[in-house]
């Protein structure tokens, strides 16, 4: 059967930091009369359907249940799929790019005072700001004490938060609905304004100035609301395409529709900040899985490659990223009421190893490496981590860079020593990431890039993208205000480029 | 439908999982069912291909004793179990190791996602938050 035919002004593929942002910029264009098209591949949820139940909500908001597994089996990553997209499952915290970070990518037309101006508009319009000290749980308070013990400066996450009740849910999708992502404010508006938004059409390939789109069927027993659109295969014409799928989806979709022939980097320069769950076991009870989960960060990217951030994770996220299995696995499990947290991150950089590549049936296949590198920022992160954790008053620390992964009290003194890069063994050390990056990079030209510093794909003015696979490099921060940036950037030219 | 992957290493699978999680060990049928049906449900969403390459996985870890101990996984005493299952985890051949993390993977999945075991650990996340404590 031949694929009913749409067309529309521009079609946005993904709803997230990305997409929403693009969909609420070209709202206002709808009064003029110009159409846009949001289609998310995700679900749109009502809200009673946010359960913080994990075994319920990771298969119905992220790709692959929130465990899409890396080519070499060695690293899950965590990637939103809903309305929203990732917006739906981070923590909201809304740091702006360092100068040097932008300096470093070297995209001829990004400057840093562009993309810092376009961050504080996202972050006034999402209601960003501390948390009052009141509502801070003892896991975060203990992070800043040990920080301060350990010789380091704990600095605050402003957040992106309204009528927050302190679930710890965040990462589940917040049952309470205080999560300012695109769901809550961006594509509200826009559709408010005239957008229409499209929910499970999975865009398949990218043609000539259109897609070929299949909408699915709500799944039997699945959370969720019908698709907008009566299942089926849909051709969608639109004078400009706009791609906001996210680092893996948008170089996938590219990829397996052909554009690699003539865009030699698409997929290269794939970044994610490696990341380690570790545990600090404390004598009495502390408030953990009830606050905010993640109000407070390290920030050692310039001088040591790497991060150190609160947070609180459910009962299964947490056993799977503990190292091990048996009796010293379980006891930790069963500390949990008197868990302290810290996700440990390491500040990649892109390699020519790295990358986003398309299987024959056009499924994406991510290829991921640990370099040398990377190895020792996640011990050096591990290493301050353990340190903290015992300078807040743990009697026991599980730290997957050392064999045993348990360092008692006793050893405190001894963490550089147990814990060291022989003991990072992938694929027996759980390593996951949720900053996905690269793949479609900005820069001059076709030979070093995909898109210029306006997400415009070099030698196809109608096609754009706008979401993290813009990113030369790590970002180095949580990545989603700057995400919103650059889709301002991309919006405010198709803008422009409408009204001339 | 797709086939069930834990049905025909059913035995290799729980002795498994009660050396990954000692306390699976006490559990009553019912809860093994429970939990058996939370693994099944998340590989039913996979691939063919991993479903096999579980299925087959466990099936070698059931078998892979008997090069050194003359028995299956299931015949060996608890502290041998979690020897062998130790050298698994820390085998040269990256295959191996990303072959019981995998395993690994699914016996927490089960054991972990379930009411019981988020009460027995005292985890208490409430949507009501900080209203929800007393």
């Amino acid at each position: 059967m031949s694929p009913l035919e749409l067309t529309c002004d521009v079609v946005i593929v993904g709803s997230g930091a990305g997409g929403g942002t693009v969909a609420s910029e070209l709202a206002p264009l709808v009064a003029q009369g110009r159409s846009v098209l949001v289609l998310e591949q995700g679900p749109r949820l009502a809200p009673a359907e946010f359960t913080g139940v994990e075994l319920e909500m990771a298969p119905a908001l992220y790709q692959d249940d929130g465990g899409f597994l890396t080519a070499e089996g060695t690293m899950t990553l965590a990637f939103g799929r809903a309305y929203g997209g990732s917006t739906v499952v981070y923590t909201g915290t809304s740091l702006v790019v360092p100068e040097r970070v932008i300096r470093g990518w070297a995209v001829p037309g990004l400057a840093h005072g562009d993309v810092v101006e376009r961050s504080r508009k996202y972050m006034q319009q999402n209601n960003v700001h501390l948390l009052p000290p009141g509502e801070i749980n003892d896991n975060n308070r203990l992070f800043v004490e040990g920080c301060r013990g350990a010789g380091y400066q704990a600095e605050q996450f402003p957040l992106n938060l309204k009528g927050c009740r302190g679930s710890s849910l965040c990462n589940l999708g917040c049952p309470n609905g205080a999560k300012m992502g695109t769901h809550q404010v961006q594509l509200p508006e826009a559709q408010r304004q005239g957008v229409e938004v499209v929910t499970r059409a999975e865009v398949l390939r990218v043609e000539e100035r259109a897609l070929l789109v299949r909408v699915h069927e709500r799944p039997a027993g699945g959370k969720g609301a019908p698709s907008e659109w009566q299942p089926g295969t849909y051709r969608v014409a639109a004078g400009t395409v706009v791609l906001a799928g996210g680092s893996i989806g948008s170089s996938a979709l590219l990829l397996r529709s052909g554009f690699g022939r003539h865009l030699p980097r698409l997929g290269q320069g794939f970044t994610c900040h490696p990341a380690h769950i570790l545990v600090g076991e404390h004598e009495r009870p502390i408030t953990n899985d009830v606050g905010h989960p993640k109000s407070y960060y390290l920030d050692r990217a310039e001088q040591e490659g790497f991060v150190l951030e609160t947070c609180m994770y459910f009962p299964f996220t947490t056993a799977k990223n503990m190292t091990g299995f048996g009796a010293s696995h379980s006891a930790m499990m069963h500390a949990f009421p008197r868990q302290q947290q810290i996700l440990v991150l390491a500040c990649d950089k892109a390699v020519l190893q790295n990358r986003i590549a398309v299987d024959r049936a056009g499924r994406p296949v991510v290829h991921y490496e640990f370099t040398p590198a990377v190895i020792e920022s996640m011990v050096r992160a591990t290493r301050a981590a353990a340190k903290i954790f015992f300078a807040a008053g743990a009697v026991r620390v599980h730290a997957p860079s050392a064999d045993p992964p348990y360092i008692e009290r006793k050893d405190a003194a001894r963490t550089e020593e147990l814990i060291q890069a022989r003991h990072f063994s992938p694929g027996k050390t759980t390593v996951s990431a949720a900053h996905l990056m690269g793949g479609c990079a900005m820069g001059r030209s076709a030979a070093d890039s995909v898109t210029d510093a306006w997400g415009r794909v070099h030698g196809l003015p109608w096609l754009r993208v706008a979401d993290s696979s813009l990113f030369p490099d790590s970002l180095e921060i949580n990545p989603y205000v700057t995400i919103m940036a650059l889709a301002d950037r991309v919006a405010e030219k198709i803008v422009q480029e409408l009204k001339a | 439908m797709s086939r069930p992957v834990l049905a025909p290493v059913r035995s290799t699978f729980r002795a498994l999982a009660a050396t990954i999680v000692p306390e699976a060990g006490s559990l009553a049928e019912d809860e093994w069912q429970e939990l058996e049906a939370i693994v099944e449900d998340y590989l039913a969403r996979r691939p063919p291909r991993l479903r096999r390459q579980l299925r087959l996985f466990v099936h070698v870890l059931g078998a892979l004793p008997g090069v050194r101990w003359g028995r299956s996984f299931q015949a060996l005493d608890p502290a041998r179990r979690t020897a062998f299952l130790a050298a698994v985890q820390d085998a040269p051949a990256l295959l191996l190791r990303r072959g019981f993390w995998g395993v690994r993977t699914m016996v927490y999945l089960g054991y972990y996602s379930r009411a019981a075991a988020a009460a027995e650990i005292g985890y208490r996340a409430n949507a009501a938050g900080w209203e929800a404590r007393p």
